[in-house]
């Protein structure tokens, strides 16, 4: 009895060790701070990436990360010609706050990281980067929208993209065009699903609409009890604010349930996943749209090379943000470079780094041309009313652009 | 074949039946009563009103005119839940002990169910045309979730918990616990291994999404649609027949004579020439299998699966459990019967009742703070029966 135990346990620890090794490739960077340690000489400079690589939102989240490494393969010359070696430490944050913080701690504690490319989640950066903001380590972001990632005024934290406060405004103004006179709001209780649920809510009711419901939930699978009231209220629209993968099981639901208003979520809807697990029903009735800050690759006239590279490289289409993260490294980079520059071609410390990404005027990206406020903000940012026009995933880069708005950010 | 229809006992194939719809209409009357109750006096009050100014339509007609689909949704997901609570209940009637480890093997059995056919739709098998092919298909899912779940709960039993058997009760609940959260990773590395991605969707085919409306209801100035989309029936079917046949095989046959006398004396049963540990093993079979099957049908009712699917279902399927009585077939039935029924009805009409202020989310608190109140009034629960500890 006592021998078989013994053995049992045994063969589990096995076991677990053998898994504990196969998970280590998504988290590779967990022992590379202590072999890095900071020698004068050593002129290695990394940057890091933090996004979802594993779990719900992991096929957005993989593309972050890859974005920025083809930056850094096709833009990094500069900087070896310089004799600096350039590395890319890509982290999972699994789109989960205190993986994110968790991260954070292991990257200020990495002397040889100087910028980080990242977060998907708003939710995540939030936290994550009063780390970086306590070490002075700048933080480009190419995908977060909630106005918090900008407005606490840090230094180091810049956005590529646009703010949900006025996102929020631009889809509930959308709504008023389609003469949406009622809608239903559900969220995720996040502070990205909340946050634009409650700026779509503000403006929708100044626009005159009736908000039939505001509820948040954080269910993945069952929506009957929460779908009986929004049937009977029956209004025009159903808001979703927060991720497709919520949203696709939601919004399927709403229309088995008879359901045939309009559907509408924000910039968390872009995944071709939407229509993969809703299906073609979610198209019925007076259709699916979404706002977003990051539009189909089309409307931006940088990405065509950008989209031919990384097919080549990795097989796939960019998924939404991946070029953003693209620009986000290359920022990095040219702030990196101007920095190391002024400090003799020695390497730059990271508040000279965070200093040097507010200092850039009109950066050349393949998005947009960048310049960041005050705040860390674009001084111009784009945003787009999407319609999906096809249930076929494989499709989803055809959707309609609708509307294309420039605008700037509220004032500081 | 007359003396073997002979050998059928019809009586123990009616019972369970006749006992849901009893426990079916018992609950809905019972919880419809009540709803409407507190929508009459509310209707009078300052809720009444704030509603009526909020959604042109007094308090008891919006009440009136959401039961129907209240009871059907609810009716659904308490089939799902009482499915599982079998599994508990049976390993609890044996055993004694709570094997935590059934979420994972409900989960384990989705997973199974759901690869199967993504791999079918891959090679484009489905969706066929034949309605025929896409039910028989169905089913291969259901059974091929079953033979995975079980075989995964015997061994489950023979490694985690055969070799505790003499310990401390606390120790295979604990070495229960730690098989949850080990089948919870395995499954989330071994989904991962391909893409990184390990949800997984359940492939569109069949017309199980189609909505049989049953007609329209009118009442005051609102239209009512009747109905319920295939699915839905087909679990509730499916869940019906696993209770039949399970019932059948506890109360009508020799083996379930077999796994009674094991439940009500371990040593005895054994003098008396019964294969303890054959019996424990099917017993963890037949959960097991029960709880794949409720996973395919889960993840055919709700889509979307992920590795730490069976938790929730899980958790409520083993308060349904308790609610009903553990160890009492018939008690997982009524307990899972209930508490879908009332989570759906909180659901549904608590935002109503508290003019917003606690919305669908609060649904489980109300749920559990009902089986608080039950367990205080009646701790063997609904339907079970004052045993004594066994010696």
């Amino acid at each position: 009895m006592q021998k078989r135990l013994f053995s049992l346990l045994a063969a589990l620890m096995v076991a677990s060790m053998l898994l504990a090794a196969c998970g280590a490739p998504a988290a590779p960077a967990t022992d590379a701070p202590a072999a890095e340690a900071p020698a004068t000489g050593d002129k290695t400079i990394k940057i890091a990436t933090q996004s979802p690589l594993s779990g719900d939102a992991s096929v957005i989240g993989v593309d972050i990360k890859r974005g920025a490494e083809l930056a850094l393969e096709q833009l990094g010359g500069n900087l070896t010609g310089m004799g600096f070696k350039l590395e890319i430490a890509p982290f999972d944050d699994q789109a989960n706050p205190d993986a994110g913080v968790a991260n954070a701690k292991n990257i200020v504690a990495d002397p040889a990281i100087l910028c980080v490319v990242g977060h998907y989640n708003s939710g995540v950066q939030i936290p994550s980067s009063e780390e970086y903001h306590n070490a002075g380590l700048a933080n480009v972001s190419p995908a977060n929208t909630n106005p918090k990632v900008t407005t606490r005024g840090y230094g180091e934290v810049n956005r590529l993209v646009g703010r949900d406060d006025v996102q929020g405004v631009v889809g509930a103004d959308f709504a008023k065009e389609k003469a949406v006179k009622s809608v239903f709001i559900v969220h995720d209780k996040t502070a990205y699903g909340q946050g634009i649920a409650e700026f779509f809510k503000q403006q929708a009711e100044k626009n005159g609409m009736e908000v039939l419901g505001f509820e948040g939930t954080e269910e993945k699978a069952n929506f009957d009890a929460l779908l009986t009231p929004l049937i009977s209220a029956n209004p025009d629209m159903l808001y979703f604010g927060g991720l497709y993968p919520q949203a696709s099981v939601l919004f399927k639901q709403a229309r088995e349930k008879g359901f045939m208003g309009l559907l509408m979520g924000p910039d968390g809807m872009d995944s071709s996943d939407l229509v993969g697990i809703g299906g073609a029903s979610l198209l019925d009735g007076s259709g699916l749209y979404y706002s977003t800050v990051s539009g189909p690759a089309s409307v931006y006239a940088g990405t065509a090379k950008f989209v031919e590279d990384f097919k080549a490289k990795f097989g796939s289409d960019p998924q939404p943000f991946a070029a953003q993260a693209y620009d986000s490294a290359a920022i990095c980079l040219a702030a990196i470079e101007q920095a190391a520059k002024d400090n003799g071609n020695n390497t730059p410390t990271r508040e000279a780094v965070a200093k040097a990404i507010r200092a850039l005027k009109d950066f050349p990206g393949i998005t947009g041309t960048y310049t960041f406020n005050s705040i860390g903000d674009v001084t111009l940012a784009k945003y787009f009313i999407i319609q999906v026009k096809s249930a076929d995933p494989a499709k989803w880069s055809e959707n309609a652009v609708v509307q294309t708005l420039d605008i700037a950010p509220p004032a500081p | 074949m007359d003396s073997f229809l002979k050998r059928i006992n019809i009586k123990e194939i009616l019972r369970p039946i006749w006992q849901t719809l009893v426990f079916s209409f018992g609950s809905a009357l019972v919880l419809s009563l009540v709803v409407l109750a507190l929508a009459l006096i509310l209707d009078q009050t300052v809720v009444g009103q704030t509603f009526l100014a909020k959604y042109k339509m007094p308090l008891l007609t919006y009440t009136l005119s959401n039961l129907p689909q209240v009871l059907i949704d609810g009716l659904t997901i308490g089939f799902v839940y009482a499915a599982i609570a079998l599994g508990y209940t049976m390993v609890y009637g044996v055993l004694e002990f709570i094997n935590f480890a059934h979420s994972e093997i409900f989960a384990v059995g989705a997973f199974i169910g759901v690869e199967l056919l993504t791999t079918l739709a891959i090679a484009k098998v489905i969706p066929t045309e034949s309605l025929f092919m896409s039910y028989l298909w169905l089913i291969v899912a259901i059974i091929a979730g079953m033979i995975g779940a079980g075989a995964l709960a015997i061994t489950v039993e023979r490694i985690a918990y055969r070799p505790l058997r003499g310990a401390p009760r606390l120790v295979p609940l604990i070495s229960a616990i730690g098989v949850s959260f080990f089948l919870q990773d395995v499954i989330r590395f071994v989904e991962s291994l391909t893409t990184g991605q390990f949800n997984r969707t359940f492939p569109t085919f069949g017309n199980f999404d189609t909505r049989v409306v049953m007609g329209q209801m009118s009442i005051g100035t609102a239209n009512v649609n009747l109905g319920f989309p295939i699915k839905s029936a087909i679990v509730v079917i499916a869940a019906l027949i696993m209770l039949v046949v399970l019932n059948y095989l506890v109360n009508a046959t020799k083996v379930g004579k077999a796994i009674r006398a094991v439940a009500q004396d371990r040593k005895t049963a054994s003098l008396m020439g019964i294969d303890v540990n054959r019996i424990i093993s099917l017993t963890f079979l037949i959960g097991g299998a029960l709880g794949g099957a409720a996973g395919v049908l889960y993840a055919l009712k709700f889509t979307r699966i992920d590795p730490f699917v069976g938790f929730f279902p899980g958790m409520k399927a083993f308060t349904a459990a308790v609610m009903g009585g553990i160890g009492n077939l018939t008690g997982a039935l009524l307990g899972g019967i209930v508490l879908g029924m009332l989570e759906t009805f909180a659901g549904t009409f608590m935002s109503a009742f508290t003019m917003g202020a606690a919305g669908t989310e609060y649904k489980d608190i109300f749920a559990f703070a009902i089986l608080i109140l039950v367990l205080v009034f009646r701790p063997q629960g609904l339907m079970g029966e004052n045993v004594g500890q066994k010696a």
